[in-house]
């Protein structure tokens, strides 16, 4: 499998809508602000799939967006800044039998979290990362996050800019042993789902850079309606050839940039001896 | 044998086998049907290097090294000078060293007289496949008086995974070591009629040879834990190391981490997923895991941290021990943020105390960091096996019938809210380091804070912990409280204080957050209390103190690491004080 569609999806016979995957706990995000277009098609995802609710867990650091898990109802951890994923690897090594999504933003996983998401892209266990891009930190009032241009001088604490090049993440996840790499856009909805069931079948780490607008801070992520286009080609199972789609697009590409079958990281074991046994190595 | 132990130690460098040699002489004593003890001390090298072995060994339990050495074996003296601290010595003190090892070092000038001869290096070479340590072991063993069958079954167990030629050398250079000292010149080396080596020793009771760091994973195992995250540190790392094939055997799960702030993260999170979780750090990794501990205190997710003591601050001493991340451990979280500590006692007691936490962790739904050391977790001992106490503290699992109504941080009487574990029909909730309300929901409101805040702590102090908060033994006017590894100097010297005529309490605190300060006061009432601990500023003294746990005229005797506390030091204190009492 290189590309996995919502048309190859297998339709479940539950009967589970997008809307039962909310909580009744209300946002605190601004009107307008892009994560409440990820929070959909996340849902829509789950009742695409039909998973059970009590058996997907979203996992969070800290952030806007990382208040993603109160907004679902189903199993969730809203840890501290930056160590989603790692938290997300010890579940799934204990809990293999469970979905896991893990959720935050662009300062969450790629500042504070970068260690932890190079290896997470290494390591490969079976999880979906949504991060949701909007190059800023919203929760803390918008300073310049690793995906800001350098030239971006709204933050107080960078008014001359950053003066450092931006982080890619798709480049760096390529690198890093990614198996699954993909772009979307919180307002095409349709086609982050698309993106979202993919990402969620893919067996291995599938991380989903989505393009989320902070209206508050960066208003003019406004225009990403009228820049964002599809990719040029269809996902690259090559590493190599993923390295150059990578390398040439414009970072406003929406689609599968890289897709391919990797071994899946998972240690946990059968048991195959009783703690007797292993007290037994002691007597002399 | 004047306290009826046996001492020794064992030095030598670059390779020249010093541990493997106090191993087999360890596991000798206990054949021959002994207690005892070894402690490891090595310098930064990463190989070779310098190293030395210490034992002592028994009729009964060893709880310390001691105040000096029987016996010093020097299989060179490469680097000597470095281990001169560590290895008091007396005009009593046998030394063994090989002329073809060079010159004597400076430090044993004084002692001359005691040296005793032996041609380690020649013997080994007289032999096909010969090694002089394993003539030293010979030679060892006659002057400690251990018989020669023991030794000799001790270094076949030892070598089992090596060639029978190894053996076979290695039994011929210790029957010729032995033979340079023993009383009657000769045991026989010959073979027994089925081909086997050793002669027949008496029945011995079958005990256990054991690490601290073994038995502090032995004991999260017995606790249930059966998911561990791990990123190596010394001295914690052999903790990981042993449990890595064996939780997997037990169908469990270690994932090495990347650095500590995911392994802490990690084990919140296999333990969200229902499986009691463990990890293991020293000092530097403990300082990285402070956020994630708080994580699981706000979020109530139990989990266990061993802290294996190493000196500080920073990177300190790595293979040498301390106890001064007391402090760090008490008060290193933000916020209000009551867990538990506990520190094991020795290295049978990592056993109980590592299960205690486990269990602990898991029935308050808290954070517990078990507090151990170098000294215990290296060091290796002939003990008792361990009993299995039955502790029935378990997670309080959601009742099925919720009826929709499921708040994962209820309130409830003891403070204690019912837990679930994704996959639970009609249990979800989102964990939450954020404040937050009974269902798990954000607040940041001045109730819900104040509310969460109290349950958090009263579930811990309203917990009713039984009996194993403390050890205490002995009766009398005079008391010492303490804590880890110097338990063992402290029960040597009380002990000795007691044959004097000045009867001695002992308190070796097990549990030492939430304090059990009522069932402190009532145990040190009516006793000059002294505080003895390995730090510099008395971490212990000052924490009961803050606690309104010690009597005005307590005292305390803290000193730094990394050389351990001797009996003779705190005797020394107690005596001057009692000196100053009487001016
Ligand atoms: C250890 C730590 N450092 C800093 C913070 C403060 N903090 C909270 S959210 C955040 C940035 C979030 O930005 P991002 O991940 O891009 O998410 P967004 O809010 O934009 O969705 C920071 C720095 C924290 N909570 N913890
Ligand atoms: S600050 Fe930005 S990211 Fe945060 S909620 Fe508002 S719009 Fe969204």
């Amino acid at each position: 499998m290189t590309t996995a569609s919502s048309e190859t999806a297998t339709h479940s016979s539950t009967t589970l809508r997008a809307k039962d995957y909310k909580s009744e706990v209300k946002p605190v995000w601004c009107p307008g602000c892009g994560h409440f277009g990820v929070l959909a098609a996340l849902t829509k995802a789950f009742a695409y799939l039909g998973l059970p609710k009590d058996e997907v867990v979203t996992v969070s650091g800290i952030g806007c967006s990382s208040r993603i898990p109160a907004y679902i109802d189903g199993y969730g951890f809203h840890g501290v800044h930056g160590r989603a994923l790692a938290l997300a690897a010890g579940l799934k090594a204990a809990r293999p039998d469970l979905t896991l999504v893990v959720a935050g933003g662009d300062g969450d996983g790629f500042s504070i979290g970068g260690n932890h998401f190079l290896h997470a892209c290494r390591r490969n266990m079976d999880m979906t990362y949504v991060v949701m891009d909007n190059e800023v930190y919203g929760m803390t009032k918008g300073q310049a996050s690793p995906t800001t241009q350098p030239d971006w001088s709204h933050s107080k604490l960078t008014p001359r800019g950053t003066g450092v090049p931006r982080f890619y993440p798709a480049a760096i996840a390529l690198a890093a042993g990614a198996s699954f790499i993909a772009r979307g856009f919180s307002g095409d909805p349709n086609e982050l789902v698309r993106l979202l069931v993919q990402a969620l079948e893919h067996p291995g780490f599938a991380l989903v850079q989505v393009l989320s607008p902070c209206v508050t801070f960066r208003p003019e992520q406004k225009g990403w309606k009228q820049a964002v286009h599809p990719v040029a080609e269809p996902a690259p199972d090559d590493p190599g050839k993923a390295a150059s789609l990578i390398q040439s697009d414009d970072g406003l590409a929406i689609g599968v940039l890289y897709a391919q079958r990797q071994p899946v990281y998972q240690p946990r074991n059968r048991a195959e001896a009783e703690l007797a046994e292993i007290e037994a190595e002691f007597l002399l | 044998m004047t306290d009826g132990f046996q001492s020794c130690a064992i030095t030598g460098s670059g390779g020249s086998g010093a541990v493997t040699a106090g191993m087999m002489v360890l596991d000798a004593a206990a054949r021959a049907g002994c207690y005892g003890l070894m402690t490891r001390s090595a310098g930064p090298q990463i190989r070779g290097g310098e190293s030395a072995a210490m034992l002592r060994f028994g009729a009964s339990p060893v709880a310390c090294m001691g105040d000096s050495f029987g016996i010093l074996a020097a299989l060179d003296w490469g680097n000597f000078f470095r281990f001169a601290g560590e290895i008091p010595l007396t005009a009593q003190t046998l030394i063994l060293a090989d002329p073809g090892a060079g010159k004597v070092p400076p430090q044993l000038e004084a002692y001359s007289e005691q040296i005793r001869w032996v041609n380690l290096r020649e013997l080994a070479d007289s032999l096909p496949g010969g090694r002089f340590n394993m003539v030293a072991v010979g030679a060892i063993a006659a002057c400690a008086g251990l018989p020669l069958a023991a030794v000799l079954q001790a270094a076949s167990a030892i070598l089992r995974a090596k060639d029978a030629a190894v053996i076979d050398a290695s039994h011929a250079c210790i029957s010729l070591g032995f033979q340079q000292f023993s009383s009657d010149g000769k045991e026989p080396l010959g073979k027994e009629p089925d081909g086997k080596k050793t002669t027949a020793l008496p029945e011995v009771p079958r005990r256990w040879s054991i690490s601290g760091n073994e038995a502090a994973g032995l004991g999260a195992l017995r606790g249930g834990v059966r998911f561990v995250a791990a990123y190596p540190i010394t001295p914690a790392t052999e903790i990981l190391e042993w449990l890595a094939p064996r939780i997997a055997r037990l169908g469990g799960a270690l994932l090495q981490a990347e650095d500590e702030l995911a392994s802490i993260n990690m084990i919140i999170g296999s333990s969200f997923g229902g499986v009691p979780s463990l990890t293991a750090t020293s000092g530097p990794g403990l300082s990285l895991m402070m956020e994630g501990l708080g994580l699981a205190v706000a979020s109530e997710t139990p989990v266990v941290l061993v802290n294996v003591m190493r000196g500080g601050p920073s990177t300190g001493i790595p293979t040498k021990s301390e106890q001064s991340d007391l402090n760090i451990a008490l008060y290193g979280l933000h916020g209000d943020a009551p867990h538990l500590v506990l520190a094991a006692l020795d290295i049978g007691d990592c056993v109980l105390t590592l299960h205690w936490a486990t269990r602990l962790a898991e029935h308050l739904q808290t954070a517990a960091i078990v507090l151990s050391d170098q000294l215990l977790g290296q060091s290796r001992a002939i003990i008792d096996p361990p009993g299995l106490p039955e502790l029935n503290l378990a997670r309080r699992c959601m009742p099925l019938d919720q009826g929709g109504d499921y708040r994962r941080y209820q309130f409830t009487e003891d403070g204690i809210s019912p837990i679930s574990a994704p996959g639970v029909p009609g249990g979800s909730y989102t964990a939450d380091g954020l404040e937050h309300n009974e269902s798990g929901t954000p607040s940041s409101m001045a109730g819900d804070h104040a509310a969460q805040l109290a349950k958090r702590r009263d579930k811990l102090t309203r917990f009713d912990v039984g009996p194993l908060w403390a050890e205490i033994s002995g009766e009398g006017d005079l008391c010492l409280l303490t804590w880890g590894s110097s338990h063992g100097a402290v029960l040597e010297a009380a002990a000795t204080l007691n044959a004097s005529g000045r009867p001695t309490r002992v308190i070796g605190l097990r549990l030492i957050a939430p304090l059990q300060r009522d069932a402190l006061l009532a145990a040190i009432s009516g006793t000059r209390v002294w505080v003895v601990e390995l730090n510099q500023d008395g971490q212990l003294f000052h924490y009961l103190r803050s606690e309104a746990a010690l009597p005005e005229h307590a005292m305390s005797f803290a000193r730094p690491g990394p050389l351990p506390l001797r009996p003779g030091e705190i005797l020394t204190a107690i005596a001057a004080e009692a000196t100053d009492d009487h001016r």
